[in-house]
């Protein structure tokens, strides 16, 4: 299973605990928490599903590649860390 | 008379309200999140926009002295192949103004990047007005200061029939639907823009408008605050003539017209376009009583000198009765007219940079 941490901003606005998920890519691994969580996709994602351009996700510490399509390979030991850029006053 | 306000800042919603001929906070809502839009309706609901840096538009409404609880926000449908052309995005910016529709339910938002939705549920669920989003001279629209993005400031529905909508468009002008949204077309005449090359100046589609008002009690009379001027329409917005005669200047965003009295409006004038400061460092407000023959500055109350405060498109606002005015401005500065502009006073508040000021309806 993958491991799947939301950051503590997000606690703010909705509940978004940590979630184990099956999934191949960081997208069918999010999909999984949204089919169970629609409220936290359009904190995450934007209206055509693509990463949030101030919303980062990394895997096992490393940023992903494909920001749009989210077809980065996962597998059952990677951790998916999604967080916000901070930024602004 | 309306004796409640709510003012969305940078910093949260703050809900003001008059108790013994003084305005008081009396409630604070979202501290630390950015407020892009609101409306009070007269059954005490409220909804609020927000523009959450990171985790995008949002929508919330809490109904009397219920709980805030998060709406649906619109969204833009999937991007189609054949719309790579189209230079703005598929995906909501920010909901910049939200109005009621005139019919029970109903509710228009208007949106960066330009998106016109509608909600027939209050707000629970809003969808797309597909016929203006496709129209293809959308895609001429373009961005406005502070946003890459065009976007609909203004959104006008005709009392006497809800199915009669106007939006005004920063950059795009006028567009006007007389078949509740199932088609559109562009309507402003007479207007200039100044920035413009010479051959598209007088161009409806590239009319910078900041925002429209609209007298309630007689709906052909509306105001415009447009980028490099104010102007009047007497047609519902088909042409439009320049009130010449504004001062100190004719810059500035917002606008507000008199619920009842056509020959009546006020403006928030400021240095364009570069600086956007007050002139001469003094906040003041133009009315005209005369449909912009002639226009009063006044002052009473309000800095006279080193104040640097802009007044955004929203942040404007006349209840029903054309008395009770309120403006905010991007140093927090918060005034309240009890003699429709005559006098100002200032609550007691330090308040973050204001986008929008809304009177309750009573």
């Amino acid at each position: 299973m993958t491991t799947v941490l939301f950051t503590s901003a997000l606690q703010r606005f909705l509940p978004a605990p940590s979630t184990q998920v099956e999934g191949e890519t960081v997208g069918a691994a999010l999909a999984v928490v949204f089919a169970t969580r629609p409220a936290l996709r359009g904190y995450v994602l934007d209206d055509q599903g693509a990463l949030r351009r101030h919303v980062a996700v990394y895997v096992n510490g490393q940023p992903v590649n494909d920001r749009v399509w989210l077809t980065d390979p996962v597998g059952p030991h990677d951790e998916i860390y999604v967080f916000q850029a901070l930024s602004g006053g | 008379m309306s004796n409640r306000l709510h003012i969305g800042t940078r910093k949260g919603l703050f809900e003001l309200a008059r108790s013994n001929g003084v305005w008081e906070i009396v409630d604070v809502s979202f501290l630390g999140d950015p407020v892009s839009a609101v409306l009070a309706d007269a059954g005490g609901s409220v909804w609020a926009a927000l523009d959450l840096g990171h985790f995008g538009a949002k929508l919330w409404r809490r109904d009397g002295a219920g709980d805030w609880r998060e709406m649906a926000v619109p969204v833009f449908p999937p991007k189609p192949d054949d719309a790579s052309e189209d230079p703005h995005p598929w995906s909501l910016g920010k909901i910049w103004v939200i109005e009621p529709g005139g019919v029970p339910g109903r509710l228009w938002a208007g949106t960066m990047p330009g998106g016109f939705f509608r909600s027939d549920d209050r707000g629970e669920s809003w969808s797309l007005n597909e016929a203006l989003w496709h129209m293809p001279e959308r895609r001429q629209w373009f961005g406005v200061a502070g946003g890459e993005q065009p976007g609909i400031n203004s959104v006008l529905i005709d009392p006497r029939s809800p199915s009669d909508i106007r939006v005004g468009v920063s950059c795009a002008g006028l567009w006007a639907s007389t078949d509740a949204g199932a088609s559109w077309k562009i309507i402003n005449q007479g207007m200039y823009n100044e920035y413009m090359p010479p051959e598209r100046r007088e161009d409806p589609i590239v009319q910078d408008i900041h925002l429209l008002s609209r007298c309630a009690a007689h709906p052909e009379i509306v105001w415009c605050q447009h980028h490099n001027g104010v102007f009047r329409s007497e047609n519902a917005g088909a042409n439009w003539y320049e009130l010449a005669a504004i001062r100190p200047s004719k810059f500035g965003f917002a606008v507000a017209a008199h619920p009842s009295d056509p020959d009546t409006a006020w403006f928030v004038p400021a240095i364009k376009d570069e600086r956007r400061i007050p002139v001469d460092g003094e906040v003041v407000v133009a009315r005209t009583r005369d449909a912009g023959r002639s226009f009063e500055v006044l002052r009473q109350g309000l800095p006279h000198r080193h104040a640097y405060d802009l007044v955004y498109r929203h942040a404007l606002a006349v209840d029903e009765t054309g008395e009770r005015l309120a403006f905010g401005s991007t140093t927090g500065g918060l005034w309240i007219s009890e003699d429709g502009g005559d006098s100002w006073t200032m609550p007691e508040a330090r308040l973050p940079p204001i986008a929008v000021v809304r009177f309750a309806p009573v």
